[in-house]
């Protein structure tokens, strides 16, 4: 129980009446890279959303249930503090285009006004970049603008961003879609690294990425949480003929 | 259908039909045995190569479906049962080819009577049986009969351990049976290896089923409840 993470309890979100995921019960381990997958719809972006409360920032969303963040309900903590605690990477490479490297890697605390010394920062954006396995790339024009790096760079500046904040928890939706394979090869190496440190949550519409990168795998449907297993299992006998459909491509 | 179910029902007609390869070449090295019939395992040892090119043929489409569909669940049991049941298949091939040689080689003809005693007769009719229903299970996906080979294996098992004995008394019966005898020995032997391979490919039909693994299983644990199997 003591290493257990993130708890979903009766989650439901909602779109005004358009129920969007129903009642998803769901337990996830420190260190473990979780992947969601699911059809276009199904829920599962929603459902990463309301995690780290974003999905309320949609105006005439809502949810009900807990998402429990080592046992507290994030719906009873600060929204803030919970983005900080729970760290975003999403779909297409989003640093911010007016500021260099080193200021996007800190970009989080400069945003949220919190002081950091100049050597403080140093050591954050050296361990942050390092931990994105992007330092070497990068460390000799760190005040170039984050926009010059190639995708997959961008993309691990963006992890970069994300890990700076010491977050407990890393979403991830689709985050590799917009890359090319190499860069994609790169992103999933360093999953493979970040779970030593932290606990993943990715979106992911490519099952092989699914099948490679993580240790257990959520499957969603018409917003039900409809089999959660580990990776292996589900991709060579799972439980579930819905699944089974789904990831052998007999879905209708 | 998917282009993935297009290519896996390909391929298991192509297994279907290198299955009936093989048990035609099995029938008819058994023909060419009881008749005496050079000619006719000649015919067989010719058609080897044809057994030979399927195998070929299925490592390569396999392969190939690996490396365009990468197959999950169903799909990759299926398919990694299909190489398994292919390279089976090619041994019975090659078993046939061998009874077949047997009879190319030998200068007398079989003595009826001698693979009477020896229940020569009986175990090669059912191995070609379990080969048979082996096929039936494959095309049914039906392992309720992949289970029943278990035990008829059981019965190729015991002919082949009473041989040496069986043997012994067709060779005291008449001394100048000897070269037959052995040869009779040996084929027991392949017949044997044949329940083997059979046995081995309805485990795989049962794995590709029900995702249920019963390698290294006692036999006579196989045909009990699903209980005792791993899964």
């Amino acid at each position: 129980m003591e290493n257990t993470i993130v708890k979903a309890e009766n989650y439901n979100s909602y779109f005004g009446d358009n129920h969007v995921v129903k009642d998803v019960n769901i337990s996830i381990n420190k260190n473990e890279v979780i992947a969601v997958m699911g059809p276009s719809g199904c829920g599962k972006t929603t459902f990463l959303r309301g995690i780290n409360r974003m999905h309320e920032l949609i105006p005439g969303a809502t949810s009900t249930g807990k998402i429990l963040l080592d046992g507290e309900n994030v719906y009873d903590m600060n929204a803030i503090y919970v983005r900080a605690k729970i760290g975003m990477v999403f779909q297409r490479p989003n640093p911010f285009p007016n500021l260099s490297i080193y200021e996007n890697v800190v970009a989080g605390y400069l945003l949220n006004g919190i002081k950091l010394s100049k050597a403080d920062r140093d050591v954050i954006v050296e361990k942050s970049l390092t931990s994105a396995a992007l330092w070497k790339e990068v460390k000799d024009s760190l005040h170039k603008k984050g926009t010059f790096l190639s995708g997959g760079q961008q993309q691990r500046l963006c992890i970069a961003r994300a890990i700076a904040m010491q977050p407990d928890l890393i979403l991830f939706d689709e985050p590799t879609s917009a890359l090319d394979p190499i860069s994609t090869s790169s992103v999933e190496a360093l999953f493979h690294e970040l779970k030593a440190n932290y606990t993943l949550i990715i979106v992911t519409h490519n099952m092989q990425q699914a099948a490679r990168v993580s240790d257990r795998t959520a499957f969603f449907y018409m917003g039900e949480l409809v089999e959660f297993d580990d990776t292996k299992q589900m991709f060579t006998n799972p439980s579930d003929q819905r699944t089974q459909n789904y990831i052998t491509g007999r879905f209708s | 259908m998917t282009p993935l179910e297009n290519e896996l029902t390909a391929l298991k007609k192509e297994l279907v039909n290198m299955w009936i390869l093989v048990q035609s070449q099995l029938n008819k090295a058994k023909e060419a045995m009881l008749q005496f019939d050079k000619d006719l395992a000649r015919e067989v040892l010719i058609k080897e190569k044809r057994v030979n090119s399927f195998e070929l043929k299925i490592d390569r489409d396999c392969e190939n479906i690996f490396a365009l569909h990468c197959p999950v669940a169903v799909d990759l049991r299926f398919l990694l049962a299909a190489l398994k049941i292919n390279t089976n298949l090619e041994r019975i091939g090659d078993i046939a080819a061998g009874i077949a040689l047997y009879v190319v080689e030998s200068t007398v003809n079989f003595d009826i009577d001698g693979l009477e005693k020896t229940s020569l007769i009986r175990m090669y009719e059912e191995a070609v049986n379990i080969l048979m229903d082996t096929r039936t299970a494959f095309e049914k996906e039906d392992t309720v009969l992949a289970r029943s080979i278990f035990k008829r294996d059981d019965v190729l098992d015991a002919i082949n351990e009473n041989a040496p004995g069986t043997i012994a008394d067709v060779i005291k019966a008449d001394i100048n049976s000897l070269p037959e005898a052995l040869y009779m020995l040996s084929i027991i032997r392949k017949l044997e290896r044949v329940g083997d391979q059979s046995k081995n490919i309805a485990e795989e039909i049962i794995f590709y089923v029900e995702a249920k693994i019963l390698k290294h299983y006692e036999s006579s644990q196989k045909g009990k409840t699903d209980n005792n199997e791993k899964e």
